[in-house]
C-alpha cells in the first residue's frame, strides 16, 4: 500500500491508504484517531470537517491524502485541550457557543485561519469568513460573540 | 451485550445500586421507574450519578438535572454526572421531546433526589443521635445545629443503595431556597466538545467493527433489479449484501465502504407514485381524509355565515427535513443472544421496543445506549440508521457501524409535515375578532410505530404510523372571540414519511394565526400590538407582549409602515405572540427587517424576543435554547422546503435544500422572565412557534406584501415585489 508522509499537529506522521483519493478527513479519524474533524456532507458545502492545511482552512472531507503528503496538517485537537485551550477555543467556552456541537470543529478552525490572516476582524468580516460553515442548531450568535470575543482577546 | 448489569457501568465508581440481569421483572421496575436508586448513584468518593431516558443532544437538559439533584441534596453540582438513554441502566421516564426535559424529566429526578435527602437525614439522624429536623446539607456534609461533628454523605451512603420507592410526596426546597438551580451553571461537555474531544456517536467504534453503508434507490419506492460487482472488485475486503431491495455494502475500512456503494452498478425499477411538492396545496385539498373538531367554542360557522365582513386567508407550510448537520448514524452489534445499538435516538426506549417488533426479537433481548449525535430536533434518521445497521450488522455477524452520507439524510430522512390552513374570521365593529374558523390540511393517519426506510426496503412487516407530535394544538387564536372553530382534516395518506420537527404542527399553526391577526389588525387600522393588547387578559401574556414591543422600540400605528422607503430597501417591524399549547410558556417575538426591492431578499435587522416559561432553571441554557429556536426557525421560514418529484426527494444537500448562513444571522436580544412561583416548562420549541409569522408581519409592515407561504425565499418575493 501507498503510503504518505505529512505534518499532524507538529508531529510527522506516515499513514498507508489504499487508495490515493482518499479524503484526509477519514485518514484523520480512522487511522490517526483524531475525531474533532466531523464528517457533515462530504461535498466542501458545510464546513464540519475544517482542518487547517499549511496554516489555511481546508474541507478534508474533499481532500486527498496525496494532497496533504509533504504538508503541514493542524486539527482541533492541536489547538488546545479541556484544561489548556488555546484563545479561539477559550472563548467560545466562555460563551457557551455550542449545542450539539457538530459544528463546532468547523467553527473554531474557520475562525482560528481567519484570525491568524486578521486578527481584528470586524463583524462583517467574521460573518463572511464563517459564512461556508453552517449550523443547524442555531448557535449562530454565540459563535459570533465567541470569534469577537477572541478577537479583542 | 444485553445483560450488562448496572453494576459493570458504574465500574470504579463501586456503588452498589440495584444490581440487575435484564429479565422481565427488572424490566417492569426499570419501567416503573419509581425507585431512587433507578435515578441516584451515590459514590463512595461523594459523586454522584444520575441515570434518566431524557437525553441531552446538545439542549443543556442534562446540566439541569445535575442541577435539580444538587440543589435537593446539597451536594457540589461539579460532583453530577449522567447517564442517559441506556435501557439496560437507565429508567424510562419518557424520551426527550416536546419540550419533556424539564416538566417531566427534571421533576422525576428532583422527587428522588428529595426522597433521598430525606433518607439521608434520617440515617445521620440515626447515626449522629439528633432529630432529622435538626440537621442540615452543606456540600455533601450532613451537619448538626448544635455543631456537633457531621458526616459525609459519601460515609454515610455512598457505594450502597437506598432501596426506596420515589415518594411523591418527599418534600421539596422552595424557589426561595433555591442556591444552584436558576444559576446559569457551565455545561461540562462544551469544553470537550470545543476541543475535539468530546466522543460523539459518530467517533465511536467497538472491536471488530465494520463500516456499513446502504446503496439506496434512485427513487423512495425503487425495486431492486440486479446488482454486479465488477466495477467494485479493486475496493479491499468489502461485502454486498442485499436483503430484498435493501442493498448494502460492509467493509473494514470506512472509504472502502463509502467507494463501494457509490461504485456498485445496480438496476432498479424506478417508482413514480408520489404527488410532487409543486402543488401539494391541491394535493392536500383532494385526497382522502378523517375530519377532526379540535376546537368548538360558540357556533363560528353560524356567526361567520350571518357576518357582514368577513376575512380569509389560506397559509402553507411545506415538507421541512431536520437536516442535521452529521448524517444519521448507528452502531449496531446482533448475535445470537441478542442486539445491541448504539444510538443518537432522543428515544432510546422507544427505540428498543421498535427494533424488538420490527426484528422479532424480545424487548428484553435489545439494549440501546444513547450516545451525543449531531444535532435533532425531534426524529431525524437516528432510528432509520439503527435498523439500517442491524440489518447489515444480522447479515455480517459482526459489529457494523452505519453513517447515513448527506443525501441519505436529506432524502430519506422522515420529514415535517406539510400543513395547509384557511383562516376565517369576522370581526366586530372596533375591528375585534367575533369567530374564528380555522380549517386544516395535514398528513396524519393513524399514530403508532413508523415505518422505518431499511427494513421497508428489505420487505419487513412493520407498522406505517404517521404521528407526528401533537399537530393542532395553537390553531386557535389565544385571543379573546365568542366562537371560535378548529377542524383538522387528517390525511390518509402522506407521500413521505412523518416525523416530530420541532414545535410540530404549533410552528404552522402560529405562523397562520398570528400572520391572520395580524392582516386583522391592518384591516382595522389598529396598531398590531394594541390589536393583541386589548383582547388579552392574562397579565403574562400582556407582560411578554410589551416587553418585546419595548426591546425593539416599538412605535403604535397602523401597518404598513408609511415611511418604509429607504434607497433600495423597504424597512418595517412586525410582532407575534403566543402561548405554547395554549398551556405553557408565554413568548412574544418581535423584529426588523429590510427587504432589497430589486432581489427580493429579506434581511432580518433585529429580533428581541421576550420568554416567560415560569421558573427559569438555568438562564445560559435556556437563553442558549431560545437563541437556538429563533435561528433555526429562521432557517426554516427563510430558505427551507423539502422538493420531491414523483419519484424522490429533490432537494438532497445544501445547494438545493439551503438553509440560514452566517451573513444573514441578525442581532438577538432576548428578555427572560424569571417566575419563580410558576411552575418551570421546557424551552426547546417555544419561540421557534413566533418566528415565521413575526417576519412575515414585518415584511408586510414594510412592503405592503402577505407572505402566507414558507418559504419566504427571495425569488418569489422579488415576484410578488414587481407584481404589486
Ligand atoms: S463535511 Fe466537509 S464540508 Fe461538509
Ligand atoms: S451546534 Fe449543532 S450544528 Fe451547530
Amino acid at each position: 500500500m501507498p503510503n504518505y508522509s505529512f505534518r499532524v499537529n507538529g508531529k510527522t506522521v506516515t499513514v498507508d491508504s489504499w487508495d490515493p483519493d482518499q479524503p484526509l478527513l477519514y485518514v484523520l479519524r480512522n487511522t490517526l484517531g483524531l475525531h474533532g474533524a466531523k464528517f457533515g456532507c462530504g461535498m466542501a458545502q458545510c464546513g464540519a470537517c475544517t482542518v487547517l492545511l499549511d496554516g489555511g482552512a481546508a474541507r478534508s472531507c474533499v481532500t486527498p491524502i496525496r494532497h496533504a503528503a509533504g504538508r503541514s496538517v493542524t486539527t482541533i485537537e492541536g489547538l488546545g485541550t479541556p484544561e489548556n485551550p488555546n484563545a479561539v477555543q477559550a472563548a467560545f467556552i466562555a460563551e457557551q457557543a455550542a449545542q450539539c456541537g457538530y459544528c463546532t470543529n468547523g467553527m473554531i478552525m474557520a475562525a482560528q485561519a481567519l484570525l491568524d490572516r486578521n486578527p481584528h476582524p470586524t463583524l462583517e468580516q467574521v460573518k463572511s469568513a464563517l459564512e461556508g460553515n453552517l449550523c443547524r442548531c442555531g448557535t449562530h450568535t454565540r459563535i459570533l460573540n465567541a470569534v469577537m470575543r477572541a478577537a479583542r482577546a | 451485550m444485553a445483560t450488562i448489569s448496572r453494576r459493570a457501568i458504574l465500574k470504579g465508581g463501586g456503588a452498589m445500586v440495584v444490581s440487575f440481569a435484564i429479565g422481565r421483572q427488572a424490566l417492569a421496575q426499570a419501567r416503573a421507574a419509581h425507585t431512587v436508586d433507578s435515578f441516584l448513584a451515590i459514590h463512595q468518593d461523594g459523586s454522584v450519578t444520575i441515570f434518566t431516558s431524557h437525553v441531552d443532544i446538545g439542549t443543556g437538559i442534562s446540566t439541569v438535572f445535575r442541577q435539580v439533584a444538587a440543589e435537593e441534596l446539597d451536594i457540589p453540582v461539579e460532583r453530577f454526572t449522567v447517564i442517559e438513554g441506556d435501557t439496560a441502566t437507565t429508567p424510562d421516564h419518557g424520551g426527550t421531546g416536546g419540550s419533556t426535559g424539564v416538566p417531566r424529566g427534571a421533576a422525576d429526578i428532583r422527587q428522588a433526589a428529595a426522597t433521598a435527602r430525606r433518607a439521608l437525614l434520617e440515617l445521620a439522624a440515626r447515626r449522629m443521635n439528633r432529630r432529622a429536623s435538626d440537621l442540615t446539607i452543606e456540600a455533601g456534609e450532613i451537619q448538626a445545629s448544635d455543631g456537633a461533628a457531621g458526616v459525609s454523605i459519601a460515609s454515610l451512603i455512598g457505594g450502597k443503595r437506598f432501596d426506596l420507592a420515589v415518594d411523591p410526596k418527599a418534600p421539596l426546597k422552595q424557589p426561595s431556597e433555591y442556591r444552584i438551580v436558576g444559576q446559569p451553571v457551565l455545561r461540562a461537555d462544551v469544553p470537550f466538545k470545543c476541543t475535539g474531544r468530546h466522543v460523539y456517536l459518530q467517533d465511536f467504534s467497538v472491536p471488530g467493527m465494520l463500516h456499513g453503508r446502504v446503496v439506496r434507490p434512485p427513487t423512495l419506492g425503487g425495486e431492486l433489479v440486479s446488482y454486479d460487482e465488477t466495477a467494485i472488485r479493486a475496493i479491499p475486503d468489502i461485502k454486498v449484501i442485499r436483503i430484498g431491495n435493501f442493498l448494502g455494502v460492509v467493509a473494514a475500512d470506512e472509504w472502502a465502504a463509502i467507494r463501494a456503494a457509490r461504485e456498485l452498478k445496480v438496476v432498479w425499477k424506478d417508482s413514480r407514485d408520489l404527488p410532487g411538492s409543486d402543488d401539494l396545496e391541491r394535493y392536500l385539498r383532494e385526497s382522502p381524509a378523517a375530519d377532526q373538531v379540535v376546537v368548538n367554542r360558540g357556533d363560528a360557522s353560524g356567526a361567520l355565515s350571518g357576518a357582514p365582513k368577513k376575512f380569509s386567508a389560506a397559509y402553507y407550510w411545506p415538507f421541512q427535513s431536520h437536516a442535521s448537520l452529521g448524517p444519521s448514524c448507528a452502531i449496531a452489534d446482533v448475535t445470537d443472544a441478542g442486539i445491541t445499538v448504539w444510538s443518537a435516538s432522543q428515544g432510546a426506549f422507544g427505540l428498543r421496543a421498535h427494533l424488538a417488533n420490527v426484528f422479532g426479537v424480545a424487548p428484553e433481548n435489545v439494549r440501546v445506549i444513547y450516545m451525543d449525535g449531531s444535532g435533532s430536533y425531534g426524529t431525524n434518521g437516528a432510528e432509520d440508521a439503527a435498523a439500517d445497521a442491524v440489518l447489515l450488522s444480522r447479515a455480517a455477524r459482526r459489529p457494523v457501524r452505519v453513517q447515513w452520507m448527506r443525501q441519505d439524510e436529506h432524502g430519506w430522512d422522515p420529514k415535517g409535515p406539510v400543513q395547509l390552513l384557511d383562516v376565517r374570521a369576522s370581526v366586530d365593529a372596533a375591528g375585534n375578532i367575533a369567530a374564528w374558523e380555522t380549517e386544516m390540511w395535514l398528513p396524519g393517519g393513524p399514530p403508532g410505530e413508523r415505518a422505518l426506510a431499511g427494513p421497508e426496503l428489505a420487505g419487513m412487516k412493520q407498522g406505517h404510523g404517521q404521528g407526528a407530535g401533537l399537530m393542532t394544538m395553537n390553531a386557535d387564536p389565544p385571543y379573546r372571540a365568542a366562537h371560535v372553530r378548529v377542524v383538522a382534516h387528517n390525511l390518509r395518506e402522506t407521500p413521505l414519511r412523518l416525523s416530530n420537527l420541532r414545535a410540530p404542527g404549533k410552528i404552522a399553526n402560529v405562523f397562520a394565526v398570528e400572520g391572520f391577526t395580524d392582516e386583522l389588525a391592518a384591516a382595522a387600522r389598529v396598531d398590531a400590538v394594541e390589536y393583541r393588547r386589548r383582547s388579552l387578559d392574562d397579565p403574562r401574556a400582556l407582560a411578554v407582549l410589551d416587553r418585546a414591543a419595548s426591546m425593539i422600540g416599538w412605535r403604535a400605528r397602523p401597518s404598513p409602515n408609511p415611511d418604509a422607503a429607504q434607497g433600495n430597501f423597504r424597512v418595517g417591524r412586525g410582532i407575534a405572540y403566543l402561548r405554547y399549547k395554549q398551556a405553557e410558556n408565554y413568548c412574544a417575538l418581535a423584529m426588523e427587517v429590510a427587504v432589497e426591492r430589486s432581489t427580493g431578499r429579506i434581511t432580518v435587522r433585529r429580533i428581541a424576543c421576550a420568554h416567560d416559561c415560569g421558573l427559569i432553571m438555568n438562564p445560559d441554557g435556556l437563553r442558549n435554547q431560545v437563541e437556538g429556536n429563533i435561528m433555526h426557525t429562521l432557517s426554516r421560514a427563510l430558505h427551507e422546503e423539502v422538493r420531491f418529484d414523483q419519484s424522490k426527494v429533490i432537494s438532497v444537500d445544501w445547494v438545493t435544500y439551503p438553509v440560514l448562513r452566517f451573513p444573514e444571522a441578525p442581532p438577538v436580544e432576548i428578555a427572560l422572565i424569571n417566575r419563580p412561583d410558576q411552575p418551570p416548562y421546557g424551552a426547546g420549541e417555544a419561540a421557534s412557534a413566533p418566528v415565521a409569522a413575526a417576519l412575515a408581519n414585518a415584511v408586510f409592515d414594510a412592503t405592503g406584501i402577505r407572505l402566507r407561504r414558507v418559504p419566504f425565499a427571495a425569488e418569489r418575493m422579488k415576484t410578488m415585489l414587481a407584481r404589486a
